[in-house]
């Protein structure tokens, strides 16, 4: 209770959660308020937004409803948002921990891997995955995890490196402890608190991977996702750019949320960080 | 001399960061459907088991996969990409014909993400808590959540189609066939708006590394010092803060290199520019494997290169830092 009020009691903090629940809501109401499919033909194509009743947002250049393909598309970015983020942060910490916890050759090892993953540049290595694997939604939401993995790992390996011969460790390893357990029950716990605020930043960055892969027209064309009206818009963006502008701020306001919540945890988990 | 064994050490620690790079791309081959000569057989439509058979030994690729990776890594170690499936010429030749456009992107835009950071940051950091540094950091937030691709297009909305100030995409235009100087002052102005979309997003990272390191450089004596032998506020802000919070931005530089290629890509699509991002674009759409691998390779060999550029700029920036460190 004292955390959610001291998180309350910044307004940036504040505006993010509702933003995000708000994001969350279009996620799930979706189903309700636009129960046929996003993308079947609703109207006259390029009808302008505010225009027509039933067509709050007007249509794109097939004629799909756009309010009700952003409404769907919350699904997706968020969908995709914490199936990858989940595989990254999993990544990661395994990475980091066995990496900083053990040392030596391991580390070294380890670490030249993750460097190696730093240097390819992430976007290109998912343009590759995507034709290898294929580009279903789930597959991508998977591969975008799968490269985004590195953040996370240097950051859990930093922690443990400070934290593994601290005296709880020493004296886990005195009583004989196994390491899988002095890793994840003993030390992950202490170590964890600077990750998760990373997890805002990880899942902002596969919220904006997964967009600019549909803008590109290399995911899921099956699916009414912000990146592929984006793309869709593209086309008739001299003559309405309503199409391609409006599912862009969508995006906006989603990743803003995630920041913005990410930054008001980090206060909350590291108050002498904060307030700078 | 110090420089010189800098970037011999930095080579040395980059071979075998490029060799991981290379059997992890190998094992990711092995998992796709299908080869090169898949690949190819199905490009001429035909389906002939002696010419595939024939062309899999042409490219090694009926060894074992011990000898398909040391046989690989030879060919790349030689820069030989082998052939497009997709245009039928040399990957290598096309990624040079490509790379000028992308690397002039790049440098445009860090420059200009660099420099607008810095002085963006000073300001916010001069002012910090006060209106002046509220309005940045609520700036800073929002550019950093647009996609790239959206401001892109937003960008030609406005300076293109609605105020008709610059060019909407390509390199240059053609039809006026301008030579010399004319040519590259065009080819300057259809590399505005594609080079401030890519700079944007990371013009909002470089603003809060350089806000948070200025306010970190003023909490160190040598500040007090400055100010109490009676510098103006000026001086002390740019001759002492600012060469010292430098350090930090440089970094961040180095560690962004990778993605800014990655954001070419997404950039040069926006503003039809020939460059790698968009060649790699065109691979994925043509599933032209042995492209997009040229690529990633060549991409990676880039990033290795500025971040050694960008070494020896912060071996200049700071004596200290010797071969050792």
């Amino acid at each position: 209770m004292r955390a959610l009020r001291r998180y309350a009691s910044s307004s940036a903090a504040l505006i993010g959660l509702v933003l995000l629940l708000m994001v969350i809501g279009m996620a799930v109401s979706a189903g309700w308020l636009f129960p046929d499919d996003p993308l079947s033909l609703a109207g006259a194509p390029l009808t302008p937004p505010f225009t027509e009743e039933g067509l709050p947002l007007g249509t794109d250049s097939v004629g799909r409803d756009i309010a009700a393909q952003i409404f769907h598309g919350a699904r997706v970015s968020l969908l995709v948002g914490v199936v990858a983020t989940g595989i990254a942060i999993g990544i990661g910490i395994l990475v980091g921990a066995v990496s900083g916890y053990f040392g030596g050759a391991t580390d070294a090892a380890l670490m030249r891997l993750t460097e190696a993953f730093q240097t390819v540049p992430s976007f290109i290595l998912l343009l590759m995955l995507v034709v290898i694997f294929g580009s279903e939604v789930t597959t991508l939401a998977l591969v975008i995890g799968a490269v985004s993995w590195t953040a996370p790992a240097r950051l859990t390996r930093a922690e443990f490196l400070t934290l593994r011969s601290r005296d709880f460790v020493q004296s886990c390893r005195t009583l004989g402890m196994p390491h899988a357990r002095i890793i994840f029950l003993e030390i992950l716990p202490s170590a964890l608190p600077p990750v998760i605020v990373y997890v805002s930043v990880v899942m902002a960055l596969a919220i904006l991977q997964e967009s600019a892969l549909a803008f590109l027209g290399l995911s899921d064309p099956n699916i009414a996702s912000w990146g592929n009206l984006i793309g869709d818009g593209r086309r008739v963006l001299r003559s309405a750019w309503y199409v391609a502008a409006l599912p862009g701020l969508a995006i906006i306001v989603t990743v803003l949320a995630i920041s913005l919540v990410g930054q008001g945890v980090n206060d909350l988990l590291n108050p002498r960080l904060g307030r700078r | 001399m110090r420089i010189l064994r800098l970037v011999l050490r930095r080579l040395s620690l980059s071979i075998p960061c490029l060799g991981i790079i290379l059997a992890v791309l190998f094992f990711l081959l092995q998992l796709a459907p299908g080869d090169a000569v898949d690949a190819l057989i199905g490009q001429m439509g035909t389906s002939d088991d002696t010419l595939s058979k024939l062309l899999r030994s042409y490219y090694g690729l009926d060894g074992s996969v011990v000898a398909q990776f040391t046989g690989y890594l030879g060919r790349l170690v030689t820069l030989d990409l082998g052939l497009s499936v997709a245009y039928g010429t040399p990957v290598l030749a096309l990624i040079l014909e490509r790379l000028p456009v992308t690397v002039v992107l790049m440098v445009t835009s860090m420059a200009m993400a660099f420099t607008a950071g810095c002085v963006v940051g000073v300001i916010a950091a001069r002012y910090v808590h006060r209106w002046p540094d509220t309005i940045i950091s609520v700036l800073g937030m929002l550019v950093y959540s647009m996609p790239s691709f959206w401001f892109g297009l937003m960008a030609i909305v406005l300076f293109a189609v609605t105020l008709g100030w610059l060019p909407a995409g390509g390199i240059s235009d053609l039809r006026a066939g301008h030579t010399g100087l004319a040519l590259m002052l065009d080819m300057a102005k259809h590399l505005v708006m594609p080079a401030l979309t890519l700079g944007l997003i990371f013009f909002a990272v470089y603003l809060r590394v350089m806000r948070t390191a200025m306010l970190e450089v003023m909490t160190l004596d040598f500040m007090r010092t400055a100010r109490a032998k009676g510098l103006q506020e000026r001086a002390v802000l740019f001759r002492h803060a600012l060469r010292n919070a430098l350090l930090p931005m440089v970094t961040i530089a180095g560690l962004q290199a990778s993605s800014m290629l990655g954001g070419a890509v997404v950039v040069e699509s926006v503003f039809s520019l020939p460059g790698l991002g968009r060649l790699a674009q065109e691979a994925v759409v043509q599933r032209d494997l042995n492209m997009l691998l040229g690529i990633t390779v060549m991409s990676s060999v880039l990033v290795i290169v500025v971040n050694l550029v960008i070494d020896i700029i912060y071996a200049k920036l700071d004596p200290r830092i010797d071969v050792g460190a």
